[in-house]
């Protein structure tokens, strides 16, 4: 689980963060939804210490982060999964070698062993035959599946994704989406997800936070998003007409 | 200001270069394929150039000198002073700076703009000890390729004196050989350790701390050529005066 206590994060004179606080539980797909500007990718940059925050705790089972030591800081790292807008492949190793990164990095398995790994992986993310393969010649979805492999392949107790699906088309974004949700529950992780995805709320939103302007707006769930009176929400989740016809008919049901 | 603060956060990579190691089962790979990149791959064109800048050293001094009591060996000696003091060590540096400095530059940058610097991060590895460390020790094997630009230079400079009829073979072969100073070799390979390190380091800085996009990218290259070029020259002064006068 990781909590978040009045996070606070600047740029000079410009104040992102201004004090965010939520939780977000274990074997939950969490969703930070927000218009662009609005400090998610700031947030979520903060809770992979990319960024150091200004103030405010955050903390990981337990753990406050600020207070752990380099080592204990590394190896919680080393728990971490993170799915990257652009995938972040090493564009220099093949696929499987990209896969096998972490394994290397941090165990000392065998490489049978890490191959092995590596294959069970791969064909759990759907690319079974994508091997020798460079980043450069696979798709977009493939390269966010490969991503999504590398991140989960050293068993993270923590996954974040960065707008997974942006540049996909709708129907491999939903392969996406149900992919992170399937491994969040099969490995019981903390994940969170940035996203603009309207779809991806409705689908596997257990827990959103919306964020405007560096601040906590909204929170609930997929569920819950349909009956929120909250105008910002509302603005911005129903802000297509499908959408606002969808919440409509949702609405009218369940009158 | 500025010059301050990248001064100050270039000494700080450089002491993080050599924290938190990582793995030699990695490393190893990292090594080997930057000697290949860096060092092997640099050899053709430094060949080239050698040979052929060698040979116009040897024409120029020929026909500088037009004196009938000046030694025909002096063009030998000449050429092997100023490929082996100057040109091989801090030409080839220069030329080094563009070629190897600016590949290192574009190919860090680039992971830096698409967040394969940040993939290390959040993994927990210390990129720039990742990134930077196993450039700086696969350019300690720069010396080798400064040892092959002294040869070739000189084995140039034999032809194209010889071909173009300036002196006999023998005449330069004697030049080549008179009052050589074992120290001038070891000048210049010092020489050479100091601009390795200059040429695996700098670039890395720019690359690593690069911000922008791709444009930034080309923009951090020739930043990078332009202070690696000036770092070069200036320590050509300083260390030529301290070492020799």
């Amino acid at each position: 689980m990781i909590e978040v206590k009045d996070l606070q994060k600047s740029f000079g004179d410009a104040h992102i963060l201004k004090g965010i606080s939520t939780t977000f539980e274990n074997g939950k797909t969490s969703l930070i939804i927000g218009q662009s500007g609005s400090g998610k990718t700031v947030f979520l940059k903060c809770l992979l210490g990319l960024f150091e925050k200004d103030s405010g705790t955050i903390t990981y089972d337990g753990n406050i982060y600020s207070e752990l030591s380099d080592e204990q800081k590394r190896n919680l790292r080393s728990e971490m999964g993170m799915v990257f807008q652009g995938s972040a492949l090493f564009d220099s190793m093949t696929i499987a070698e990209n896969v096998m990164f972490p394994l290397r990095m941090f165990t000392k398995q065998s490489k049978s062993e890490m191959q092995d790994r590596v294959n069970f992986v791969l064909k759990r993310v759907n690319l079974p035959d994508a091997h020798k393969k460079m980043p450069s010649e696979a798709s977009g979805g493939m390269q966010k599946r490969v991503a999504i492999a590398r991140a989960i392949v050293n068993n993270p107790k923590y996954l974040f994704c960065d707008e997974p699906n942006s540049g996909l088309d709708p129907k491999t974004a939903i392969v996406i989406d149900n992919l992170i949700q399937e491994i969040t529950e099969e490995y019981n992780i903390t994940t969170i997800i940035n996203s603009h995805d309207m779809n991806s709320v409705m689908e596997i939103g257990e827990k959103i936070v919306f964020l405007k302007d560096g601040l906590k707006a909204w929170e609930g769930s997929k569920n819950t998003i349909f009956k929120t009176d909250n105008e910002a929400v509302t603005d911005f989740v129903y802000s297509s007409e499908l959408f606002k016809k969808v919440r409509k008919m949702y609405l009218e049901e369940n009158q | 200001m500025t010059y301050l603060h990248n001064i100050g956060a270039y000494f700080l990579m450089i002491k993080d270069m050599f924290r938190k190691p990582t793995k030699w089962s990695v490393m190893k790979t990292l090594i080997f394929k930057d000697i290949d990149d860096l060092i092997i791959g640099s050899l053709g064109i430094v060949a080239f150039i050698s040979f052929f800048v060698g040979g116009v050293v040897t024409i120029q001094t020929a026909l500088n000198i037009t004196s009938p009591f000046i030694p025909e060996y002096l063009v030998g000696f000449a050429t092997r002073q100023s490929i082996i003091l100057e040109f091989a060590p801090t030409f080839i540096s220069i030329i080094m700076a563009g070629k190897v400095g600016s590949f290192i530059t574009s190919s860090i940058g680039t992971m830096r703009v698409t967040e394969q610097i940040d993939a290390l991060e959040v993994m927990g590895i210390n990129a720039i000890n990742y990134l930077v460390f196993p450039k700086f020790i696969a350019l300690m094997l720069y010396p080798f390729v400064i040892s092959i630009a002294m040869f070739l230079g000189i084995v140039g400079g034999m032809a194209a004196c010889v071909l173009g009829g300036y002196s006999s073979l023998e005449a330069y072969i004697i030049g080549v050989q008179t009052d050589f100073i074992p120290f001038h070799i070891t000048y210049a390979f010092i020489k050479t350790f100091v601009f390795a390190f200059v040429l695996a380091t700098i670039p890395s800085f720019y690359g690593f701390y690069m911000k922008g996009g791709a444009l930034e990218v080309g923009k951090a290259s020739t930043t990078s050529f332009v202070w690696t070029s000036v770092v070069i020259i200036l320590l050509n002064y300083v260390l030529t005066q301290m070492l020799l006068s």
